[in-house]
C-alpha cells in the first residue's frame, strides 16, 4: 500500500504520521509538498496536524487553496482513500469534501489532553479493526475543534452513519461535561457521504506506540492496510 | 479602486470570542453591554475596472475563501458604496 502526506508550511505532524503510516504498511509513505500540482497515484491520502499557513484568516481556509489540494479533492471525489487529521480535518472541511466547519473551542483554550471516543460505525474501510461503541483513549491539540454544521447537515450525518466517532466519558457515555470543546453532538469525526474520506480532530498517530502511552489509535491504520489490499 | 468587507458571524452561531469580551467591557466598569459579536475586517485596493466586474470578483472572493458561509455573513462596500 502506498500512501501520501501532504505537507504544508506550517504542518508539525507529517513525520509522526509517516512513521505510523510506515509501521502499519512495512514502507515509508510519499511526502508531497503542498506546491506540487499532481500526485503520483497512491492508496491513501493522508493532510496531517498542525497549523497550515498558521490557520491564518480561518483554521485550513488558505491550505484548501494550495495548488495540491486541486489534485486531493479530484482523487478524495474519485474514491481514493483521504484522511484528515485535525489541522487536516479543519483544511477537508475548507477545501468542501466535508460538511461543516471547525471553530474556535468553546473554552477559548488550547486542549491538549487525552480523550475518550466512542466508534460510531465500524463497516467503513478507517474503522473496520474496532468494534461497535468500543471506547479509544486517544490524544487532541488543538484549538479550533468545536464542530459546527446546520441542522439539515447534522440530521444528514446522523441518519447516513456518517459520525465516526463522539467524544464520551470513559465509560462511554456521550455527556456535554465529556465534550473537550463545544463539538455538536460530541462530534470528534466524520465521514463524507461515500466514507472514503475520514477527519477526525483526535491524533491516532499520537497513540500507535506503547511508549507514546496507549496505542488505540494503531487499529486506524491497521484497519486502512486491511481495507485497501481487499 | 478600494474595496472593503466586512465578515460577520451569522445570527445564531455562538460567539465565545464576543462573549470573552463583553466580560472583559463589564470587568472595566462598561455597564450596559448586551452582546459583542467579533468579525473580521479587510480592505482590498483593487486595479481600477468596471464596477460591475469588481463587484462580481469580490462576491467570489468572499464565496471562496474571505468568509465561510456555513457561519459567516459578509458585506462589501466598495469605493463608499455598499454593494447589493
Amino acid at each position: 500500500m502506498t500512501a501520501a502526506v501532504i505537507v504544508f508550511p506550517g504542518s508539525n505532524c507529517d513525520r509522526d504520521t509517516s512513521v505510523a503510516l510506515e509501521a502499519a504498511t512495512g514502507r515509508p509513505p510519499l511526502r508531497v509538498w503542498h506546491r506540487e500540482t499532481a500526485l503520483p497515484k497512491v492508496d491513501l491520502i493522508v493532510i496531517p496536524g498542525g497549523f497550515a499557513y498558521g490557520d491564518y484568516l480561518r483554521a485550513g481556509a488558505i491550505a484548501a487553496h494550495s495548488p495540491i489540494m486541486r489534485e486531493v479533492i479530484g482523487c478524495a471525489r474519485a474514491g481514493v482513500p483521504t484522511l484528515g487529521i485535525c489541522n487536516g480535518f479543519q483544511i477537508l472541511t475548507e477545501s468542501g469534501l466535508l460538511p461543516g466547519i471547525l471553530t474556535r473551542n468553546a473554552s477559548l483554550r488550547f486542549i491538549c489532553a487525552d480523550v475518550h471516543l466512542r466508534v460510531e460505525q465500524t463497516d467503513t474501510i478507517f474503522t473496520n479493526r474496532y468494534r461497535h461503541g468500543q471506547i479509544l483513549r486517544i490524544p487532541v491539540a488543538h484549538m479550533d475543534g468545536n464542530y459546527i454544521a446546520d441542522d439539515e447537515t447534522m440530521r444528514a450525518l446522523e441518519d447516513r452513519g456518517q459520525i465516526a466517532m463522539r467524544y464520551c466519558d470513559p465509560a462511554g457515555e456521550v455527556t456535554p461535561g465529556a465534550n473537550p470543546n463545544g463539538a455538536r453532538a460530541n462530534i470528534a469525526g466524520i465521514f463524507n457521504r461515500t466514507r472514503n474520506v475520514l477527519g477526525l480532530m483526535p491524533h491516532p498517530e499520537r497513540a500507535a506506540d506503547p511508549l507514546h502511552g496507549g496505542t488505540d489509535g494503531r487499529a486506524l491504520f491497521a484497519g486502512l492496510v486491511t481495507a485497501i489490499a481487499s | 479602486m478600494r474595496a472593503r468587507i466586512h465578515i460577520t458571524l451569522k445570527n445564531g452561531v455562538l460567539d465565545p470570542q464576543g462573549k470573552a469580551i463583553g466580560n472583559a467591557l463589564a470587568g472595566l466598569g462598561f455597564n450596559g453591554v448586551e452582546d459583542v459579536r467579533q468579525g473580521k475586517y479587510l480592505e482590498l485596493q483593487l486595479a481600477d475596472q468596471d464596477r460591475d466586474a469588481a463587484e462580481r470578483q469580490l462576491r467570489r472572493m468572499c464565496e471562496q475563501l474571505l468568509a465561510n458561509t456555513v457561519i459567516e455573513s459578509y458585506a462589501i462596500e466598495l469605493d463608499g458604496t455598499p454593494v447589493a
